[in-house]
């Protein structure tokens, strides 16, 4: 076990920060591409290629992307317009409501398939069968289904990380080791006691591994069925569609920018819930970290 | 010391007689016989100790013993009580740790007693003393791993006592563990019995570990296993490692042993099993050494 603070922690956060830097200096400097070499430059390259055969138009350009400083400069704009918070406050809030009723149904569900025999013959299957539709193609027949939008976005969201939440929990609960259950059984415990101090604590890692993944198709459902739906924009005209909205009325309103903006947002949001999750799975697993 | 009492007092030895059990595998025409028609007692109070080449079926009648399994026939009886199922009266230590790694060594210890809602002014007094007696007070908010190999066994050890059952059955508990910790264990798993006796029940392929810790050795035949022969261990207690080497008496029985699983594995070798070519091979080896 290491003590203290080790010097290796503190050189990966450097390695990252570095990388970062690095990173945002190539993207600006890809974009000031368009500013410093004027297209006439690539009069040669643009000739080549459509000599073997490809349209100017077809091509990508990192130059038609907003450098990381316009970037900046849009967001200190939005940074201080209250829709753009409450864009992120409803995207933040369609995937806690999805991510916590996938918890609270999946974990429960997913116990239930791996300790039951009954349970696992009746409702496997049909959730077998259920599982390889994309959380996406639900959409339509979701926001037919649920009277209001804001129900079927979470809906929606709620699937994106039911499946995997309830797939890691059987699949966890399943791996747990004979011995414990024969050790448990010898020293005289009941079935509940087994449930509660064995396969609810054994299946714990499977747990919050499938919880970091369902997180992460959370934001990815959320996201794509705000720009499908139309964020429920009508909640609260523009700003009540959620960061993809955010995104897809930057995109219509021909503010690239904003795009970027949008995106980043969501990048921040995920790493966000990424590291509560991490947090949270090393204060119930205590365990795992001693290895 | 109230305490050392408190755990010598409430020992109650069982005794265990196996008459007459087959066990077999898989269906019909594909069943294979892993037991024989074996019988033997484990008698109330003394350490008996299994010797058999690995294969033979030793971890099947550990299996049979524990209750986690039936035999295809035969009956197992602990104090004239057929065994049905597993019970706190039987507790097994596995070859492999079997410690919750999700409890720290403290609610291992605790485990069975909770499990059975029997905590206890008592039972707390006990498991502080059990965490003592193992080395383990200083480990108690540790989980199993960070423990050491020879930590996760005594912790094993003091969470098996703690339910104070008649039979301990050990299989193979200290393989895998270095030469020198293996030793160690040696002497703390006998010194652990000498003090209270109670009926213990030890498995192994070694043959220096099964002199050092037995009353009554039992060695067995290979596949499908039988007790091949039963040799009282008459060696005074309490016992040191250094009575293995220097002890005649010792000696004598470890000869006696040796040329018994020699017999046993030249009949097997003579029918063509590589564990028993093997087997010849480092007999030939250690006798040499001898
Ligand atoms: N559940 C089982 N099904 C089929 N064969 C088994 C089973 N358990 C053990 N065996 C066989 O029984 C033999 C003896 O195994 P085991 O009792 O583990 O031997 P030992 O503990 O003496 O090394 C092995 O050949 C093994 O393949
Ligand atoms: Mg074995």
């Amino acid at each position: 076990m290491r003590n203290g603070k080790p010097p290796l922690i503190d050189s990966i956060y450097w390695r990252g920060a570095i990388a970062i830097v690095v990173f945002l200096l190539l993207w600006e400097m890809g974009s000031l591409s368009k500013v410093w070499i004027k297209w006439e430059s690539f009069e040669w390259l643009r000739n080549t290629l459509t000599a073997m055969g490809f349209k100017p138009a077809y091509l990508p350009w990192v130059g038609a992307i907003p450098a990381p400083t316009e970037v900046l400069h849009a967001w200190q704009g939005v940074i201080r317009d209250p829709g753009y918070w409450q864009s992120w406050y409803m995207s933040l809030f369609r995937v806690m409501a999805g991510f916590i009723a996938a918890m609270l149904i999946g974990i429960p569900f997913g116990l239930l398939l791996a300790v039951s025999r009954t349970a696992h013959g009746v409702g496997f299957p049909v959730f077998e069968v259920l599982r390889p539709i994309p959380p996406l193609a639900w959409v339509p027949a979701s926001i037919i289904f649920w009277p209001t939008q804001e129900m079927s976005i979470a809906f929606v969201t709620f699937l994106g990380a039911f499946y995997t939440i309830v797939i890691n929990v059987v699949g966890g609960a399943r791996a747990i080791d004979l011995r414990y259950f024969q050790a448990a059984r010898s020293m005289g415990s009941s079935q509940r006691d087994i449930f509660w101090r064995i396969i609810l604590p054994g299946t714990l890692p499977s747990i919050m591994v499938g919880s970091a993944v369902g997180m992460g198709i959370t934001w990815e459902v959320v996201v794509a069925a705000e720009m499908i739906s139309g964020g429920g924009s009508q909640i609260g005209g523009t700003s009540g569609g959620g960061l993809g909205f955010f995104i897809w009325n930057s995109y219509v309103g021909g503010s690239y920018e904003q795009i970027v903006v949008g995106m980043i947002s969501i990048g921040i949001a995920g790493f966000l819930s990424s590291e509560l999750l991490r947090w949270l799975g090393h204060r119930v697993t205590p365990w795992l970290r001693l290895r | 010391m109230n305490e050392a009492n408190l755990i010598k007092s409430s020992i109650k030895a069982g005794e265990i007689v196996v008459r007459n059990v087959t066990k077999n595998y898989g269906a019909a025409h594909f069943s294979k016989e892993v037991v024989k028609d074996c019988s033997f007692t484990i008698e109330r109070g003394k350490l008996t100790v299994m010797i058999g080449p690995s294969g033979c079926g030793k971890s099947t009648i550990i299996r049979l013993l524990a209750g986690f399994e039936q035999p295809t026939s035969g009956t197992l009886e602990l104090n004239g009580q057929p065994i049905e199922g597993p019970a706190r009266d039987r507790l097994v230590l596995f070859q492999e740790t079997a410690l919750f790694p999700w409890m720290t060594t403290y609610d291992n210890i605790l485990y069975g007693p909770r499990a059975r809602g029997e905590v206890t002014k008592e039972t707390l007094e006990l498991a502080e003393f059990l965490l003592n007696k193992v080395g383990l007070r200083d480990f108690r908010e540790k989980y199993p791993p960070q423990l050491s190999g020879g930590m996760q066994r005594r912790a094993e050890l003091a969470r098996a006592m703690i339910n104070n059952p008649q039979v301990m059955i050990l299989d193979e508990p200290f393989r895998g563990l270095d030469a020198m910790t293996k030793e160690l264990m040696w002497e703390y798993y006998s010194a652990l019995y000498e003090e209270n006796r109670r009926t213990n029940f030890f498995v192994t392929t070694d043959i220096d570990e099964a002199i050092f810790l037995a009353d009554r050795l039992l060695i067995m035949t290979n596949i499908p296993t039988q007790v091949r022969a039963v040799l009282e261990v008459d060696m005074p207690r309490p016992r040191k490692l250094a009575d293995l080497v220097e002890n005649d008496r010792s000696n004598e029985i470890k000869m006696e042993a040796l040329s018994i699983l020699h017999e046993e594995a030249m009949k097997s070798f003579s029918r063509g099993s590589k564990a028993a070519a093997d087997f010849v091979d480092a007999y030939s080896k250690r006798m040499a050494k001898t």
